[in-house]
């Protein structure tokens, strides 16, 4: 199996340590963390992990069922780069001077979709928001012109295929989750295989 | 509907008294039905033990010698008697020295909640005297642990500690409790049981649609093969696991967690499995079609060679521990819940049947193993003792009724390919983590959990000076432990493993030992030392009808090595009988 980049997407409660119990989970094989974001979700009180790693599908389902051994973890999910939307914030700070005298520099900012967040006198911030690659991209046009600050997000992502937690999180709010609860996921009802 | 409201807030209120922190920590121990608490007081826990002195008539506490001695008994009381070990220690250096047997009790599946105390809330993260960051150094060896610094969490928290360990797949619970919230008042409104956490589910509603599969597989069967273990006992499924197998008729072995599940003489009970288990069930691991693995994880020891693990058989496996399914060993059925619900199940949708020609290829096996191991280490031809005729004298004596702990080695591996168990929860070692020093304190903890039978600690020379200081606890609250030692004056499994992978470089496994009996006897404990054959059986019986514990040391063979051996990196059907075959 090949290694590829997986988004991992991971329903907890808001819980002081948690976060260092889901990090350690990967510290522990020695697996990289790309990228990692915590916010709160769509539902009320129910926080939101966004983790990126490079890995094989295998290795992937592990470490989610891992995570969801957790107490206070609800629910884990890990997806390609084709089943999501995704986006990752750049910002980027330059010379004022310099972007005023140089038209090519307005023409590539236009380009590549930057914003301007502050503009002051000694120095103007731009925003970027896209992908890895655009947000790259932009790095490397910028520095002939005196780049002087870079600064990048974690990647936040959307599951193309989610309706979302409000119902999930009924179930699970229930003493005895029925037939539909979560569990249902490990069953792939076409090929009759256990998966997650 | 108003008038009963205000009346059930009127009980309420009158039920509710003001307490301290400590109060309601001893309160949820009496609700959750502790007895017994194994602990070592300090600075930061002083507030408990001062309130636990009111508590005297209702909790008994044993002061162990160091914490990790706590922590073991506490793992040998939940092993013996099945309830939650309990465990007090302070902050710092009390807390980190609980490190060790929260990694064995998370490993091994052992429902343990141990309190810490830890320095005022206003002085977290100032490194306070005896300030350790207990959560986080904690976090990768606990099923849960949380940090408390109000009263008022106290009992929602405690509640939720006891529901975490003992449910699901068991395991170590740490609370962290300030001093400031030990000492504070507050209105406690009396105890609820914690019944479910919304983001915690400690078993699945079991697919019927697997147990029909699984069932399938197992029916079409030529030459099935069952191999069990602790999930059995940690799911109290004794008795369906011995209906499921007896009904099959499918030959079962068990791996070092497992043993006792199943009585060893049962007739389907076809030994150990792993890297010291029995001939047959490793080899014919690889010649099963249907491998039918009961609540085990498929360890390193017990799989040898992942790629040379049971290639040609089809894998139906039971396990409550979702995670544990396809980690190591790939289910072509997997069956995720608890066995008490998922054998009956699968018993009711299987035929019964006997498998003759298959149990003869065990017996065959047996045979090899009689011939080329079991008989000399049970009736060696020298005069030097062996330690498998002790645990061959010990059987005949205890006739299989005893609690065995061991600890961590070659005395461990030779007890448990000869101890003879009837009844469940009688092995008590320390699998998974490999924890020298296990056996000692877990057999005090042992001997609290089920009083009523005979407790016997079998240790080798190097672990028993790893945790001997409990010596002091049994001196001091005479819990009854029979601890036999059986000396061959080195570390004798690493020492196996250099001179047979090391070119018997035998590097600092020459250890040497002070005179045990005399140890013993300025511990107020009678002992006695031998070294003949002829002494061996009068002795094991001087030790166990003595009132009271006792120590008896054996010295055995120096240089005896345990076989058969499945050798690191290799599968499991190049199991070796002798040295001569590694």
């Amino acid at each position: 199996m090949l290694k590829q980049e997986y988004t991992i997407t991971v329903y907890t409660e808001n819980q002081i340590g948690l976060l260092n119990r889901i990090a350690i989970i990967f510290s522990r094989r020695k697996i990289n963390v790309e990228s990692l974001n915590t916010s709160p979700s769509e539902v009320d009180s129910v926080h939101r992990f966004t983790i990126v790693i490079n890995e094989t599908e295998d290795v992937v389902r592990k470490l989610c069922r891992q995570i969801e051994k957790q107490v206070e973890v609800l629910k884990a999910y890990y997806n390609t780069n084709e089943e999501i939307v995704w986006q990752e914030l750049a910002l980027y700070k330059v010379p004022t001077d310099i972007i005023a005298a140089e038209v090519k520099v307005e023409r590539l900012l236009r380009e590549h979709g930057a914003k301007a967040v502050v503009i002051r006198k000694d120095y103007t911030v731009f925003e970027v928001a896209g992908h890895r690659e655009e947000t790259d991209n932009l790095i490397k046009v910028l520095e002939p012109f005196g780049l002087i600050e870079f600064v990048r997000s974690a990647r936040v992502a959307i599951i193309k295929d989610s309706d979302g937690f409000h119902e999930k999180l009924k179930e699970f709010e229930y003493r005895e989750p029925g037939e539909n609860a979560a569990e249902n996921e490990y069953l792939n009802e076409n090929e009759k295989v256990f998966s997650m | 509907m108003e008038t009963l409201e205000l009346k059930q807030q009127a009980d309420t209120k009158s039920k509710a008294r003001s307490i301290s922190g400590s109060e309601a920590v001893l309160e949820a121990f009496l609700e959750e039905g502790v007895d017994t608490i194994f602990g070592y007081p300090g600075g930061a826990i002083m507030p408990i033990y001062d309130a636990l002195y009111d508590y005297n008539e209702k909790l008994k506490h044993i002061l162990v010698r160091h914490e990790q001695g706590a922590i073991h008994a506490a793992q040998g009381y939940a092993r013996a008697s099945g309830d939650v070990g309990v465990v007090f220690a302070t902050s710092g250096p009390g807390a980190t020295n609980l490190v060790t047997g929260l990694a064995d009790a998370m490993i091994d599946s052992t429902p343990v909640v141990c309190i810490t105390g830890q320095v005022f809330a206003h002085l977290l993260g100032t490194d306070a005297f005896q300030e350790t960051d207990v959560i986080n150094i904690t976090t990768p060896v606990t099923k849960w642990n949380f940090q408390v610094t109000d009263a008022t969490e106290i009992p929602s928290v405690l509640a939720k500690a006891f529901y975490i360990a003992r449910s699901g797949r068991p395991g170590p619970v740490l609370i962290d409790i300030t001093k400031n919230a030990q000492l504070q008042q507050f209105n406690y409104e009396g105890y609820k049981k914690c019944e479910h956490i919304r983001s915690y589910r400690p078993k699945p509603i079991v697919r019927k649609e697997y147990i029909a599969e699984a069932a399938k597989l197992i029916n079409a069967a030529e030459k099935p093969f069952v191999i069990f273990g602790q999930g059995i006992i940690l799911g109290n499924a004794e008795k369906e696991f011995k209906n499921f197998i007896e009904k099959s008729g499918i030959p079962a072995a068990w791996t070092i967690m497992g043993m006792s599940a199943l009585p060893t003489d049962h007739p389907l009970g076809v030994g150990m499995l792993g890297m010291h288990g029995n001939y047959g069930p490793n080899v014919l691991t690889n010649e099963c079609d249907v491998l039918i693995a009961v609540g085990m994880r498929f360890d390193d020891r017990v799989t040898g060679r992942l790629d040379k693990y049971a290639k040609q058989a089809k894998v139906v496996h039971l396990d409550i521990d979702p995670a544990e399914i396809d980690k190591n060993v790939k289910a072509t059925v997997p069956v995720w819940g608890d066995c008490k619900e998922t054998l009956p199940l699968l018993t009711e949708l299987i035929e019964q049947k006997v498998y003759p020609s298959w149990i003869q290829r065990f017996k065959e096996f047996q045979q090899k193993e009689e011939d080329k191991v079991i008989k000399d280490e049970l009736n060696p031809s020298t005069d030097i003792l062996t330690m498998g005729e002790v645990i061959k004298e010990l059987n005949a004596l205890t006739k299989g009724d005893a609690i065995i702990v061991t600890d961590v080695g070659q005395h461990q591996m030779v007890t448990c390919r000869y101890a003879k168990f009837n009844h469940s929860r009688s092995n008590i070692t320390s699998g998974g983590l490999g924890t020298m020093g296990f056996a000692l304190p877990a057999a005090i903890g042992a001997a609290y959990g089920d009083p009523k039978r005979k407790t016997v600690a079998v240790i080798g020379d190097g672990g028993f000076q790893m945790t001997l200081q409990e010596l002091g606890t049994i001196m001091q609250f005479k819990p009854d432990v029979k601890i036999l030692i059986l000396n061959n004056q080195f570390l004798g499994m690493v020492r196996q493993w250099q001179q047979l992978f090391h070119e018997k470089r035998y590097s600092f496994v020459d250890i040497t030992s002070p005179d045990f009996v005399q140890v013993a006897k300025g511990f107020g404990i009678p002992g006695k030392s031998i070294t003949k054959r002829e002494d061996l059986v009068s002795s094991l019986k001087e030790m166990l009808d003595h009132k009271g514990s006792f120590l008896l040391e054996v010295m055995v063979g120096k240089e005896n090595n345990v076989f058969p051996m499945v050798p690191q990196g290799r599968g499991v059907a190049e199991i070796v009988l002798s040295r001569e075959e590694v």
